[in-house]
């Protein structure tokens, strides 16, 4: 039933300069019909050949490390003005708007430190795991690369993405109300490697609590059930290593998991029998109900999807015809099995192609054509995970939540196309 | 062949039935407990963790009012960083203040905290002892310790936080199979009751005011990059070709612009001379390598890379 790949355009068995019915139905719907009449008019001057076609280009490894074109200054990470007190414990957000696919560029993925960045020599760096096992050890970064390796794609997302928009519409571009979030593929060593390593106590370590090398020494207390499933030692990101705001040289990666377990310049893991109570699973990062009362430890990412194009802050060129709707869909609790796409906020739903791969605790990219006709639209998506829950509404979220806990909103997401062609941040 | 593979299988199976542990688990140094201890500064609920030493609520004001008050307020009231103090009732209403007092389970989290990541651009630079006082001066902000209160690692896992009873760990977000508290159905047609209103949008403005202009934000073709600076001389004489031949300070296929500037060094009208050169191409001057004609480059950026030949080509 659903359609995996996209539609495909039809081969032609003989040349003909009359354009089919189809083709002009279709022509017909573009607003920007008339441009393309013209062009297909008599007196059009002849296409200009570029300077680029009549000069030699630059020698190879003009940039011994590649850079984007200079035309793609402007696709950057960015802080949200004022919500932040110091640039140091901060956020920059992925420009969701801007990307392809289901993997974030490494100058791309969003970065929140908690003390600034640090800038780690790895031949200096360890980790140190201790506590409940048979034999504490230290290993330096060669130790950590000879390890048996794996290489998995999986998504980081903050607890916090989307936190801004719990009471009210708060600020205006995906980049801003769903880039803390990033996908990329990780290589290192599966933490329950390194667990065999020391030997842990498996009758009677419960946690494992992860701390970073970074000014705030910051700490998460991780399940051990977690710790022996899928998380993951990490030095590798899309085929380098890691970049330091990411956690060079070494981080931790728990799938599926909010963000700020996955501890960046990871150097210490200690197994214990209780969890921490740090002040990163307490005073933050707890989810605040409308009783008063706080959900502790709320590791996982449930279902979440957004439409990346069009979105908010986009105009829509023509005023009308073909556009391609596509997003990211993702959950912390599996595959994402479906995703659909209402233009008419939410009264009426339609499947859209899901792009493989399709991965467990990945993004998903989907996809789905859409001809505008012109007059306010309202463009949703709603992603359903293998499990078999369904994206909620906001409304329902608020029903539970109340509008003060921050963390984990997870809600169908709704952009307003204006007949002007403007796309605009609303909730319904 | 056949037999390697017996080999093989016959080695395989000796490892298997040996169960001993991989060659990897060997990998790491093995730690010491005194090793260890100067990284091993997290501290339980339980007060595992808190190393011997004591501070009062005196002492501490001291080590406040110098280290911490400037972004935490005289009395912890902050706003503008995180405050300290107040807030305790607050939770359940419209407004919750999260503080030390309001939030916090455990007194140990705050004294975690502060050896680990406190000053903020200075941390671990308080002593085991200032961090008791310090500790015990910011629960006395928050009317949890009196005025005459010390702090050791036998007292301090004893307080009783006004938020002790504030978590709750019955929720599905524990777990991958967790049990969800919202549920939502996938309706296809005829979804709404009533069509869709929108409830809530940015004010007029406030983008703009906040962000800028944001139309940067998205890549459209259509808009004209911004003009990029001049070239440099030395980027033209890359991008019309000339270094393909010639380079700075060496001779290649063609000879060094060094070399042709210091050949044209005393002559009147060198620019005009090489000009035309350029434009003809010709050989036999610096050797029988053939330089071609070069019609394309334009007589302003030949004019530009003439004139950094002659000034000796240095590097832009």
């Amino acid at each position: 039933m659903q359609e995996k790949t996209p539609p495909r355009g039809r081969l032609r068995t003989e040349p003909s300069l009359a354009a089919p019915p189809g083709r002009r139905l279709f022509l017909r719907q573009l607003a920007g019909g008339a441009v393309l009449g013209a062009a297909a008019g008599a007196a059009a001057d002849p296409l200009p050949v570029p300077d680029s076609a009549k000069q030699l280009g630059k020698p190879v490894a003009s940039s011994p490390y590649g850079q984007p074109s200079r035309f793609e200054a402007n696709i950057t990470r960015r802080q949200s003005p004022g919500l932040t007190r110091t640039n140091e414990s901060s956020i920059a957000f992925t420009p969701l708007q801007n990307l392809f696919g289901i993997i974030t560029p490494n100058g791309l993925h969003f970065e929140r430190d908690h003390a600034g960045l640090p800038d780690i020599d790895p031949a200096q760096h360890r980790l140190a795991v201790h506590g409940l096992v048979a034999q504490p050890k230290l290993f330096s970064m060669d130790d950590i690369l000879r390890l048996p390796s794996v290489s998995r794609l999986h998504f980081i997302e903050c607890g916090a993405n989307s936190g801004m928009e719990w009471g009210n519409v708060a600020v205006p571009t995906v980049q801003f109300t769903h880039g803390m979030l990033s996908c990329a593929e990780y290589t290192g060593v599966l933490l329950s490697t390194v667990l065999d390593a020391v030997g842990v106590d498996l009758k009677r370590a419960r946690y494992l609590l992860a701390e970073g090398a970074d000014g705030a020494s910051l700490t998460r207390t991780i399940p051990l059930s977690m710790a022996l499933d899928d998380a993951l030692l990490v030095y590798g990101q899309n085929g380098e290593m890691l970049r330091p705001e990411n956690g060079y040289p070494l981080r931790l990666v728990v799938p599926g998991v909010q963000g700020v377990s996955s501890v960046k310049w990871l150097r210490r893991l200690e197994l214990g029998d209780a969890p921490w109570h740090t002040r990163e699973e307490t005073l933050h990062y707890s989810d605040l109900m409308p009783n008063g009362i706080s959900r502790q430890f709320t590791w996982i990412q449930e279902a979440k999807s957004v439409i990346t194009s069009p979105s908010a802050g986009m105009t829509l060129l023509d005023k009308g015809g073909y556009y391609e709707i596509t997003g990211l869909a993702w959950s912390g609790r599996g595959r994402i099995k479906r995703v659909d796409v209402s233009t008419d906020g939410g009264r009426s739903w339609h499947t859209a192609r899901l792009q493989e791969p399709v991965l467990s605790k990945a993004l998903t990219r989907f996809r789905h054509d859409w001809v505008w006709d012109g007059t306010p639209a309202l463009l949703q998506s709603r992603c359903m995970d293998d499990t078999g829950y369904v994206q909620p509404l906001l409304r329902q979220l608020r029903e539970v939540r109340g509008t003060r806990s921050i963390y984990h909103n997870n809600a169908i997401q709704t952009w307003q196309v204006a007949a002007d062609g403007g796309v605009h941040n609303v909730q319904l | 062949m056949c037999s390697s593979r017996l080999l093989a299988l016959g080695l395989w199976l000796i490892a298997a039935s040996a169960s001993a542990a991989p060659a990897w688990e060997a990998l790491g140094k093995p730690l010491a407990a005194d090793e260890i201890a100067s990284w091993d500064i997290d501290v339980r609920p339980d007060g595992v963790g808190l190393p011997p030493g004591h501070g009062s609520v005196d002492e501490g004001q001291v080590v406040y009012d110098t280290h911490c008050a400037s972004c935490h307020g005289t009395f912890g009231e902050s706003t503008d960083y995180l405050a300290l103090a107040g807030g305790v009732g607050s939770l359940g209403t419209a407004t919750p203040q999260r503080t030390v007092g309001s939030k916090l389970d455990y007194a140990t989290t705050l004294w975690d905290y502060i050896n680990r990541a406190m000053p903020f651009n200075r941390s671990k630079a308080l002593s085991v002892n200032e961090v008791y006082a310090v500790t015990a001066y910011v629960l006395n902000l928050n009317d949890i310790l009196p005025a005459d209160a010390v702090l050791d690692e036998h007292s301090l896992p004893q307080i009783e936080m006004p938020n002790r009873k504030g978590f709750t760990q019955a929720h599905g977000m524990m777990r991958a199979d967790g049990k969800p508290d919202v549920r939502n159905t996938a309706c296809m047609k005829d979804c709404l009751q009533t069509p869709p209103q929108v409830s809530s949008a940015l004010p007029a403005g406030f983008t703009h005011q906040l962000y800028g202009e944001i139309g940067p934000h998205f890549r459209q073709f259509v808009v004209a990059a911004p003009a990029a600076a001049a070239p440099t001389p030395a980027a033209l004489a890359a991008s019309n070709g000339c270094l393909a031949c010639h380079a700075a300070q060496q001779t290649r296929v063609g000879p060094a612009f060094a070399d042709v500037a210091r050949r044209y060094a005393a002559v009147a009208d060198a620019p005009a001379q090489l000009r035309q050169k350029v434009r003809a191409g010709g050989s036999g001057v610096w050797g029988s390598a053939l330089m071609p004609p070069q019609t394309t480059v334009t007589d302003a950026a030949l004019d530009q890379i003439l004139g950094w030949i002659l000034a000796g080509a240095a590097a832009p």
